[in-house]
């Protein structure tokens, strides 16, 4: 692995000035403005009131929940095929990130639940598979962090990050497969023109977050990686533990 | 067998059995062995065995079929679904978006009452509203059909 070391390191002492945190400011000033916006533009929904408004956290939570899957489907495959470390990295930064999201759709779920459907949680489809996917990529998580040996975590994370992400379709078409209390996706056609820009600009600011975190979480990874194969080498030089 | 054989061969076997538990959960009929809840004529359909026994019902709520007592917190309406319908009892409010024609699922027991009817007695009643988000027509107001629904038919 000598040379993906050398790599790495060349291309963190080349990079540009990293414009990542941008990312991270420019998403949390959309967010704001997106929220403001979508609290003074949007009227209240003619049956729920203003707990239509949940809908502005709640479903950009989920849409980028799956996109950041998508990325550990992605990232793992391409692990599995070329065994490339940085794959594995990103997938595990994506499969973090992504945990977070699910766990946040799932609370702000709940929220919105209790008030509209009447209660917080009952196990109909698409809330026990949305519950499942979350508990698969804890899973993964723990996983990653009880096995040292850098080849097998990657391809059994890999593994798993794959299985893991399988469910998102599962997740997202168990409204229509089976019948539950979640309603069915809404569509420009069944949202009034009014909900549906704030969503779209909240999804994008959720977007924008998600990016930086996902990008930050798999700068740390690799450096963390790079400093500890630095180490190995060391070591084998003769030069001690000296980290 | 070489190593690189045998890891493709492993991956092969995992893709499979993957591929096989996907198709099973899509195809495999889970619907008609677990749903979530019955229809109205679901329920009636499976005779004697449903009765006393805890299971969830599903459809719509039969418009002008609301009955709701506000000193007792005494709820009766009946559940459609088709041309189907079951007479649901229910204690305390129900949530805030129960209304003539909104989706609904209760949990509870299909019982023979007293004059030999069959009431569903709800323990719990959950809205199941539809994927549609509408502001107010002009002079709406949001909840208000709730209100007066619920104050106004007062039995």
């Amino acid at each position: 692995m000598g040379v993906s070391v050398d790599r790495l390191v060349a291309a963190r002492v080349t990079a540009p000035r990293d414009p990542t945190p941008w990312i991270g400011v420019l998403g949390i000033v959309v967010l704001v403005a997106a929220q403001v916006y979508g609290v003074i533009s949007s009227p209240p929904d003619r049956d729920m009131g203003h707990l239509q408004k949940i809908m502005y956290v709640h479903v950009p939570a989920a849409w980028n929940a799956m996109l950041a899957f998508l990325v550990v489907a992605l990232a793992s495959l391409r692990y599995l095929w070329k065994g490339r470390p940085a794959d594995d990295l990103l997938a595990a930064s994506a499969a973090e990130v992504g945990a977070l999201l699910t766990g946040l759709t799932l609370a702000l779920g709940m929220i919105w639940g209790k008030p509209t459907w009447g209660v917080w949680w009952t196990w109909e489809p698409r809330l026990t598979s949305t519950a499942v996917l979350f508990f698969m990529f804890v899973a993964y998580l723990i996983l990653r962090s009880f096995v040292d040996d850098f080849e097998r975590r990657a391809q059994w994370s890999a593994v798993v990050g794959l299985l893991g992400a399988l469910n998102v379709p599962i997740v997202y078409m168990s409204v229509r497969w089976w019948r539950t209390l979640h309603q069915l996706q809404s569509s420009p056609m069944t949202l009034d023109s009014s909900y549906t820009w704030p969503l779209r600009v909240n999804a994008v600011a959720v977007m924008l977050l998600m990016a930086f975190a996902i990008v930050h979480r798999y700068r740390t990874a690799v450096t963390e990686y790079t400093a500890d194969e630095l180490a190995d080498h060391a070591a084998l030089r003769g030069e001690g533990n000296r980290v | 067998m070489s190593s690189t054989s045998r890891k493709a061969a492993t991956l092969t076997i995992a893709g499979v059995i993957v591929a096989a538990a996907f198709g099973y959960m899509m195809f495999g009929g889970l619907e008609s062995n677990v749903v979530y809840f019955l229809t109205p004529a679901e329920l009636v359909a499976r005779g004697e065995g449903v009765y006393d026994r805890a299971v969830r019902l599903g459809g719509q709520v039969a418009p002008g079929s609301v009955q709701w007592d506000a000193n007792a917190l005494d709820l009766k309406f009946r559940v459609r679904e088709g041309t189907h319908e079951v007479v649901v009892h229910s204690k305390g409010a129900p949530p805030q978006m129960f209304r003539d024609g909104m989706g609904v699922v209760v949990e509870g027991k299909y019982v023979r009452a007293a004059n030999g009817q069959s009431v569903f007695e709800s323990k719990n009643l959950m809205i199941k509203h539809s994927e549609e988000y509408r502001a107010p027509k002009d002079g709406q107001m949001p909840q208000e059909m709730y209100k007066s629904l619920i104050k106004g038919v007062s039995s």
